[in-house]
């Protein structure tokens, strides 16, 4: 008896003879069926489906790429890991393994770098929310206070004169880069002066310590020269504290916002061809500060709170089929088990996904859907992929920054998150929720305890 | 269902419909379907014979063989039933 052939679904596709895709974006039909050597299925039948996978091996690549990057350039160079971006403690353990600080935006992030073992002096905090409390405890633990706006440097001085410290500040400092949107609700502007007010406010006082200035332009930014001219304005900044106090400027802290390999929503090339590099911004800026007309005795410190572009791509979201569909106009559309609420970048990004097993070279365009009963829950709006059927595993690329952080628990509960050493072995890092991780933190009045139906 | 008699169906998978200029391409299971529809085989036969020579559930060809009619029909190439 002869060996069935293998089967396909059948496909019939008509051939545009129109313009071509202005987009231009590659099919997706080369399988991968592997990650750091570990095979997707594996991972899938251990860990389940959906799953989110994390290469330690590629962290360290990107993260000793960028710091080559810069102190190839700069002489003294110092990162801090963005904790907002994902604050798993593995990967923020990674990061501090490699020398990072930590940036925190909130006093559960400032806690959460405490218990890692950050030491108080390393974590930056930064964001418009810091309580009384949080600011005392970061005063006390001489940690790096980034000030937002007034309120919170009045309080500061407050404190510092009510327990007699000397809180090591710096200000966030928002200004016109030529990028549009402009971020100016956090910090102090450059501008119309409000920048120079408070660093004036805070000389003036004695009660502070002014160890750094701080600025952080935007987010996916793909202009390194936006960057520059914001080293420039900083710079500027600290010549004048420089003149008018005799007083040094210890580190300028360019924050983050570099894009990742990502490729935004309407993009018309992929951003892995088109995206600059982190070298690019890294030349800007260095490039910058080094013409600038500060000279103190030693250059400041280069702080980089990058986020994204160092851990996107180590993140990987593998999915699995649920089902197949045909819209009204004939489109094809796949049910996917992963959906936004895991995926909270695909509002943002047209996401690399590709198949997890072998499939002939037909494709078709697809509609990706999630699988909340929601009409949001659309993964990718258009996608050549190729003909996948119930229970075939898809990868979803460059998931790492922001959707470990951002993740919904909406209809469904968040799924294991797996980390990948540097010799191939896989790790559970974060434990799937179950019913109990949410009912546990509900309570149910008595009068509410019970019903009839 | 039966296929229009002019759509012209190549053996390597090319569809060319000669009323529209409209052209196709099927994979292989999809160019089965449309010669035995064009032979004006039932719907019982083709997944029968499918499932003979491919290695999947009857059930899965059953499936599949419906979107692919409803999109030979959403190209119009097959005839419209007397």
């Amino acid at each position: 008896m002869t060996a069935k052939a293998r089967y396909e679904r059948p496909l019939i596709k008509k051939l545009e003879s129109n313009m071509p895709n202005k987009f231009g974006m590659r099919t997706e039909f080369e399988p991968v069926t592997h990650i750091d050597g570990v095979s997707v299925a594996s991972l899938i039948a251990d860990y389940g489906s959906p799953v989110f996978i994390l290469s330690e091996q590629k962290i360290r690549h990107k993260f000793k790429a960028a710091r080559q990057a810069f102190e190839a350039r700069y002489p003294r160079v110092q990162f801090a890991w963005s904790y907002k971006t994902n604050y798993l403690s593995a990967v923020c353990n990674v990061f501090h393994q490699e020398g990072s600080w930590a940036e925190v935006v909130s006093g559960f992030e400032y806690d959460k770098a405490i218990r890692h073992g950050v030491d108080g002096s390393n974590i930056i905090f930064n964001g418009p929310d810091k309580t009384e409390e949080d600011l005392r405890k970061a005063i006390t633990n001489n940690s790096l206070i980034h000030i937002d706006h007034l309120d919170e440097l009045y309080m500061i001085q407050e404190i510092a004169r009510e327990t007699k410290q000397k809180p090591k500040v710096a200000i966030r400092v928002n200004m016109d880069t030529g990028i549009y949107p402009m971020w100016d609700r956090f910090g102090f502007n450059y501008e119309n002066g409000q920048a120079w007010d408070a660093l004036n406010k805070i000389m003036f006082s004695g009660l502070l310590e002014l160890v750094g200035l701080h600025t952080h332009i935007g987010t996916f930014m793909l202009s390194p020269n936006a960057y520059a001219i914001a080293a420039s304005k900083l710079a500027n900044l600290a010549q004048r504290v420089q003149q008018k106090y005799g007083h040094e400027i210890k580190y300028i802290d360019m924050g983050g916002g570099f894009s990742s390999h990502n490729t935004l929503k309407g993009a018309y090339l992929p951003g892995i061809d088109t995206n600059p590099s982190i070298d690019d911004f890294a030349e800007a800026i260095t490039s910058a500060l080094m013409n600038s007309d500060y000279r103190p005795k030693t250059p400041p410190l280069l702080i980089l709170e990058t986020g994204r572009a160092l851990i996107d791509e180590a993140g990987y979201l593998l999915g699995s089929v649920i089902a197949n569909k045909r819209l009204s106009d004939g489109r094809r559309a796949t049910i996917l088990d992963v959906g936004v609420n895991l995926l909270f970048t695909s509002f943002w990004y047209d996401h690399k996904i590709t198949p997890a097993q072998e499939f002939t070279s037909y494709t078709e365009d697809t509609v990706l859907y999630g699988p909340l009963c929601m009409n949001i829950d659309v993964v990718r709006e258009n996608i050549s992929l190729p003909l996948l059927n119930k229970g075939d595993k898809v990868v979803i690329h460059h998931v790492g920054a922001y959707n470990m952080t951002q993740w919904m628990q909406f209809i469904t509960l968040r799924p294991n998150v797996v980390m990948i050493d540097m010799d191939g072995k896989p790790h559970l890092i974060r434990k799937n929720e179950s019913i109990d991780s949410i009912e546990n933190l509900e309570e149910i009045p008595p009068h509410l305890s019970h019903f009839e139906l | 269902m039966k296929i229009k008699n002019n759509i012209a169906v190549s053996d390597n998978g090319f569809v060319f419909n000669p009323a529209s200029g409209e052209s196709f391409t099927v994979n292989q299971v999809g160019l089965d379907i449309l010669n035995m529809l064009r032979k004006g085989e039932k719907q019982e036969t083709i997944v029968q014979q499918l499932s003979e020579k491919y290695q999947a559930d009857t059930a899965v060809i059953e499936r599949d063989f419906s979107d692919f009619q409803a999109m030979v029909k959403q190209y119009h190439l097959h005839q419209n039933e007397e």
